[in-house]
């Protein structure tokens, strides 16, 4: 979902804007959004996974029409943001939906960068050709490793299985590339996987996670 | 007394990164990256890595080491409160001259 | 200014007997202040703690042994939902105080998690408080409460206190976690007070 906003100054990757609804008798509901698209002046991109019963996203997908109004507060978020100042490598690690910061990162990417995105089958990620491209023209900067938990493609390499410590292990940066990681997904990965990376070694200081918890969309 | 909590299959709850906007709508700044020291167990951690219950009257914000609640915010009809009695200490970054 | 989202409606329905600025679910929420305490029955027991230090304590088998009421009740939650008609089995407090010698008039309802909630004593005697341990039949769900939660269901539901380990008389009046953090000490959702102000 695209949206136009006169005066965004651009965001910084990672970050998220909060959406709220606005009923006529003043019932409100907000939900938060995190933000896909590279920083530009003026427009930014947001992914929005519809939940069946939800409050919110049924309305952004089904109801909302270009040339909507939407009351939208952001960018906001300083922690879970990469700088692009920041000149150390990063390892982006995303579950599901929770690719959506990290795609900002991607697509911005002025560092080396590894993406891990972890979802149950190819039909199931997101941004796939956008991540293809990003990866094609970010030369050495960027790489993108996927994994499935449940139907790998004909002739992948690896059959499916959860992420565990040493497929981490094949894509984080050495040691002494002194790397940070961003980790975002549903709360039971974020757990998962930050554990993982220190296990492997990975210093927890230099590990920033963003949890989706149940969707109530 | 056997009281066990459950940790990494509780779902109702989000990292600290959720309050940035409804705190910068109170406090005009980004309380997320302030360091917060816990009363109970007395670890240091920046708000955005706290546990974040939001499915209730207000935002609980947990400590994820003790479990011990370090900021509440609730908005009334007229206005916004923060209860930071669960914490010690907040410190912010400063803006870079 | 509001925009006003053109086709939002949210989950709100025109329900004209309901508490002013409730609408009607037929789901039942789960909200929670934190983590959803998990106690084995074989160690969870309840208390009545009066002003002057005296335990009366309840174990399980203890307690389900008690005479239970069946009730049907609405529920009003201070974030506008409303159940109707929920149907839960439980202990009368009438029943839990029978033996109490007491001259409190507030009382603390104490959780397995560490919430806390006041009510004045009165709103919990004569047949107008509960604390249940099955909802439509069925053993009280954790996230519901379980095992055993205090219903008061003429106060906004944060008075009913989930996973109640101890219900604490007193002579002054304590506010409990939601009470000290902006919402009405007393809760009543036909007069819509929801804030402290209200």
């Amino acid at each position: 979902m695209v949206l136009d906003v006169d005066g965004w100054v651009g965001h910084v990757p990672g970050q998220h804007v909060d959406v709220r609804l606005t009923a006529p008798d003043g019932y409100t509901a907000q939900r938060s959004y995190s933000i896909s698209s590279a920083p530009l002046p003026d427009r930014f991109e947001v992914t929005v996974q519809t939940v069946a019963d939800g409050e919110v996203s049924p309305h952004l997908v089904d109801v909302a029409e270009p040339g909507d109004q939407l009351e939208i507060r952001g960018p906001v978020g300083g922690w879970f943001v990469r700088r692009p100042t920041d000149p150390r490598p990063a390892l982006l690690i995303g579950g599901g939906s929770g690719v959506a910061p990290l795609m900002s990162m991607v697509r911005a990417a002025t560092a080396p960068t590894r993406l891990l995105y972890s979802t149950r089958s190819p039909s199931d990620a997101l941004f796939t050709a956008d991540l293809a491209s990003a990866e094609a023209a970010g030369g050495d900067l960027v790489a993108v490793t996927h994994v499935y938990t449940r139907v790998a493609p004909a002739g992948w390499p690896a059959p499916p299985r959860r992420l565990d410590a040493d497929t981490l292990a094949r894509v984080a940066w050495p040691h002494d590339a002194h790397a940070v990681a961003f980790v975002c997904g549903p709360t039971g990965f974020v757990e998962t996987v930050a554990d993982l990376l220190v296990t492997i070694g990975h210093n927890p200081a230099t590990i920033r996670t963003e949890r989706f918890g149940p969707t109530k969309g | 007394m056997s009281t066990t909590t459950v940790g990494a299959d509780d779902p109702h709850w989000v990292d600290g990164n959720a309050l940035a906007g409804p705190l910068g709508e109170i406090m005009g700044a980004d309380l997320t990256v302030a360091d917060l020291t816990c009363a109970g167990c007395r670890m240091t951690r920046p708000l955005a890595a706290m546990r974040v219950f939001d499915r209730a009257p207000g935002l609980v914000a947990r400590c994820p080491g003790c479990g011990d609640v370090v900021m509440r915010l609730v908005r009334t009809t007229a206005r916004a409160l923060v209860d930071l009695r669960g914490s010690l200490v907040v410190s912010l970054p400063l803006p870079r001259v | 200014m509001a925009v006003i989202s053109r086709g939002f409606g949210g989950r709100r329905r025109d329900d004209t007997d309901l508490p002013p600025g409730q609408y009607h679910t037929d789901d039942f929420p789960v909200l929670s202040a934190g983590p959803t305490p998990r106690i084995g029955l074989d160690t969870w027991e309840l208390a009545v703690i009066t002003e002057i230090g005296e335990r009366s304590t309840w174990s399980w088998a203890e307690f389900t042994a008690l005479p239970a009421d069946e009730t049907t009740v609405d529920i009003h939650c201070v974030t506008h939902w409303s159940k109707l008609g929920t149907r839960w089995r439980g202990v009368s407090v009438d029943t839990l105080l029978a033996d109490v010698e007491s001259s409190a008039e507030y009382v603390v309802a104490h959780s397995y998690g560490g919430y806390t909630t006041n009510i004045p004593l009165e709103d919990l005697l004569d047949g107008q408080a509960w604390v249940a341990y099955e909802f439509d039949g069925e053993p009280l769900a954790a996230v519901h409460g379980g095992p055993a939660r205090l219903l008061v269901p003429h106060l906004y539901f944060w008075k009913s206190a989930k996973w109640l380990r101890a219900l604490e008389l007193r002579h002054d009046d304590e506010p409990g976690f939601w009470e000290t953090a902006g919402y009405h000490n007393y809760g009543d959702p036909w007069r819509e007070q929801r804030y402290l102000a209200d």
